[in-house]
């Protein structure tokens, strides 16, 4: 009997763990977008803030951040896509290529405030590109350096040696193969750990506070050299710094919203191109 | 006496520490079929492997002594991988067709070796008959290879490699993988396909070495045991070692 | 760079008074450079982190692998990893107009920023990063021990608690190094939510100042090249080394578990 109703705490114990993480993510989502759906309209995101960003909309922050991981991703992916094909292809096994990856890795879990203060010692003054939208996406791209290798290299991993010993055996160069058939065939692996970048990218605060994020920019920039408002910094503001926070709770939801509906969108198409790259093979 | 078209001589590899081939010396006679038979581990895929320098990736593998195709080694400085592998073309254990469409898996073959543009569906068109697949896939050239049953897989590798003319085509067990009927075909097709190659085969099963083999190479332990004619190898071994494993002893 | 930057820093401060110390004061006449004070915030917000997510965590993880159905697992799972994804400005906006009020309603306080906050918060970020490499670990167990137990007439659930879960320690260690990793260097979140006050907390309900809510709160006022401005760098390195000596233990871990799965 006292058996039983140890067994009953424990599944207690199990299930309302996992309802409670549910229901975290649930409040998360609902308290946002309850408060918030009410502000977001096709205006809010394509408007200029008005009336000292108590009014108005989001335009450049939604511009900005896009510009910002647009940079990011232009910046990382072919460094990281090399990189990951030199170390999964050319470089053979030794010592070295195990202190890269753990290095790799290692630089992975490096807080993202730090990659911040580097890109500001870097960029920023070493560099001379100033505070702008350049020195933030090259900030941004050296923390999503380490992600693409680690994803693209196990894209790699996965392309059994077969189909390399394919092409090689037909006479094909080592490059010729890797053009033709290894960098094809991984793709969609690759493509999911970009994606899943650029949602880490667009969600991001802390690298770009010192490298080039403004409180109100009120235009779409024109230059990689100037200042930008960005989504998540917007939001910051607006929930810590505005001086009428109160009155500008509601468009702080919104931001907030949009925020997460962007970071999810991507989210879901990377999730949605693993599915179907996984039920295919 | 025949020509010899692919030969070893004092050919020793090592794999790390391991030594798996011991001063192998081997010749091949032109267009025939040789089987190199052996129980699990005796290096007659590493062997095989070794004639299209398919170890020259793997950094762990040491090899010593020549090979010699026509009389040219083919580990010297000077010769060009990529032209090399024209000439003796491989077949492996598992079907392994590009993620292509079934032309393309042969167009992307002739491509790389820059065969003109015109000739290319009239050379695709005969290796696929000659690998006696034209009549199964004529229609549907279009399809992806990996849509192939295993077998027509296995003779869409065959064409693929086939298609670039070579003169040796070396073959790693390339029944094992695949049922009685389509293994039947392969190995018509190897019956027919000798009369213009040099053939080189690994294979584990018995009946199939002594149906399709012209010679017969037995290998135990990294070393060449005895090396002689299909009815010498099957009726007559002159080793006690090839006498028991041909009469199915052990392995 | 950041090693030059805070070698600049130590040129003129101390290294004893930045240990030992308690006060961080550096707009003060005399400049106080003590790191304690936020290591000790650092190390509150962190530990009340854990303290929750690290029992939840688990406990769903061994939900998710042992209990759930495969198909209520394949909807929880894509889930778990939406909450990874939320942007941490997001969950640090949550954390003024949700968690705070809520704290201070229910304590009797003035406002709800305080370390209870920032740990509730971490405790939510950590979570996804626990969940899936617990999950990785319980599974990671093989069958045949699960087998051996149940058929010593040890039922479903002692299986779980006395074999599959100690079986699985080393990846559990892991997964909360690197739940532990994640916290640590959380910037937005605590910044938002703790109410950045740089003095010695005494409880969760006090007030704290993160290393890393420090930096991002004084970096962008501070003139390049003084003795503030390499002080960040300095206390940036310290967190950096703290990071680093803890993902290294949980790669360790992480390692023993891959050499257990093969």
């Amino acid at each position: 009997m006292i058996k039983k109703l140890k067994y009953i705490v424990d599944w207690i114990l199990l299930t309302g763990s996992t309802v409670i993480v549910c229901v975290i993510l649930g409040i998360i989502l609902g308290d946002i977008f309850s408060k918030g759906a009410s502000a977001i309209s096709w205006d809010f995101i394509t408007g200029l803030p008005t009336d000292g960003m108590t009014k108005g909309g989001i335009l450049p922050a939604v511009a900005g951040t896009l510009v910002l991981t647009l940079i990011t991703t232009l910046f990382s992916v072919p460094f990281g896509v090399a990189c990951a094909i030199y170390l999964n292809e050319y470089a053979k096994p030794s010592v070295f290529t195990n202190i890269i990856r753990a290095s790799i890795r290692n630089l992975a879990g490096i807080p993202s405030i730090i990659y911040g203060l580097f890109g500001l010692a870097l960029f920023v003054q070493s560099l001379r590109l100033g505070t702008s939208v350049l020195s933030a996406g090259l900030t941004l791209g050296l923390l999503s350096l380490p992600y693409i290798i680690t994803t693209t290299e196990e894209a790699l991993k996965r392309i059994p040696n077969s189909m390399r010993e394919a092409t090689l055996a037909l006479g094909a160069t080592q490059f010729e193969t890797i053009k033709d058939v290894v960098l094809p065939k991984a793709l969609p692996g690759i493509l999911t750990g970009v994606i899943l970048t650029m949602s880490r990218a667009a969600g991001e605060t802390a690298p770009i506070l010192f490298t080039g994020v403004a409180f109100y920019i009120n235009d779409v920039g024109t230059s990689v050299n100037q200042e930008f408002m960005a989504l998540p910094y917007h939001l910051y503001m607006l929930s810590t710094q505005h001086q009428a926070i109160e009155q500008v709770r509601p468009l702080a939801y919104a931001t907030a919203g949009v925020l997460i509906l962007l970071v999810f969108l991507l989210n879901i198409i990377a999730f949605y191109i693993r599915y179907k790259y996984r039920t295919k093979d | 006496m025949d020509k010899i078209k692919l030969s070893a001589h004092r050919l020793n590899l090592h794999f790390g520490k391991k030594h798996v081939l011991k001063n192998i010396h081997i010749d091949f006679p032109n267009n025939k079929v040789t089987s190199l038979i052996g129980p699990s581990g005796c290096g007659k895929s590493t062997l095989l492997r070794s004639f299209n320098r398919m170890h020259d990736l793997s950094p762990d593998v040491k090899i010593e002594g020549d090979i010699q195709l026509d009389g040219n080694n083919i580990y010297d400085k000077k010769v060009s991988v990529t032209a090399m592998r024209k000439r003796i073309g491989m077949v492996f254990q598992k079907p392994n067709p590009l993620p292509k469409s079934i032309y393309e898996n042969l167009s992307y073959a002739l491509k790389l070796h820059a065969f003109p543009k015109n000739e290319i569906p009239g050379l695709i068109e005969m290796a696929l008959k000659e690998s006696y697949l034209w009549d199964e896939v004529k229609d549907e050239l279009k399809k992806p290879a990996v849509k192939l049953s295993g077998g027509q897989q296995q003779r869409l590798c065959i064409a693929r490699t086939v298609v670039l003319r070579p003169e040796v085509i070396l073959m790693d067990e390339p029944c094992s993988a695949l049922d009685p009927i389509s293994s039947h075909k392969i190995e018509e097709l190897i019956m027919s396909l000798k009369s213009n190659y040099t053939i080189v085969i690994v294979t584990h099963n018995m009946q199939q070495a002594q149906r399709i083999s012209d010679k017969v190479a037995f290998m135990y332990l990294g070393e060449l045991v005895e090396f002689d004619s299909s009815e010498n190898i099957f009726k007559d071994p002159q080793k006690e070692l090839t006498r028991n494993y041909v009469n199915g002893h052990f392995g | 760079m950041l090693l030059y930057n805070s070698a600049a820093f130590f040129a003129d401060v101390k290294p004893v008074d930045f240990f030992t110390g308690s006060q961080w004061d550096p707009e003060s006449a005399k400049g106080k450079y003590s790191i304690a004070p936020l290591l000790v915030s650092t190390g509150l917000v962190t530990l009340g982190a854990m303290l929750i997510a690290v029992p939840l965590g688990i406990f769903t993880a061994a939900f998710l692998s042992e209990l759930a159905h495969p198909k209520l697992k394949n909807i929880l799972k894509p889930f778990i990893e939406m909450l990874a994804a939320i942007p941490s400005v997001a969950i640090g906006f949550l954390g003024i107009v949700l968690v705070g009020p809520g704290i201070a309603k229910i304590f009797g306080l003035a406002n709800g920023l305080n370390a209870l906050n920032g740990a509730v918060l971490l405790s939510v970020m950590a979570l996804p990063t626990i969940i899936t490499i617990s999950e990785d670990a319980i599974n990671a167990v093989p069958q045949s021990h699960r087998e051996a137990s149940l058929a010593l007439v040890a039922n479903k659930w002692e299986t779980l608690f006395k074999v599959t879960i100690p079986a699985a320690l080393p990846g559990l260690i892991a997964a909360v190094m690197l739940g532990l990793g994640r916290a640590l260097g959380e910037t937005m979140t605590v910044l938002m939510a703790t109410g950045n006050a740089a003095v010695l907390p005494t409880g969760f309900l006090d007030s704290v100042r993160t290393i890393t809510a420090t930096i991002a709160i004084e970096m962008g006022e501070v003139p390049f090249q003084t003795t503030h401005y390499f002080a960040l760098f300095a206390i940036a390195v310290v967190l950096f080394l703290i990071t680093l000596a803890i993902n290294l233990a949980g790669e360790y871990f992480v390692n023993r578990l891959r050499k257990f799965h093969a």
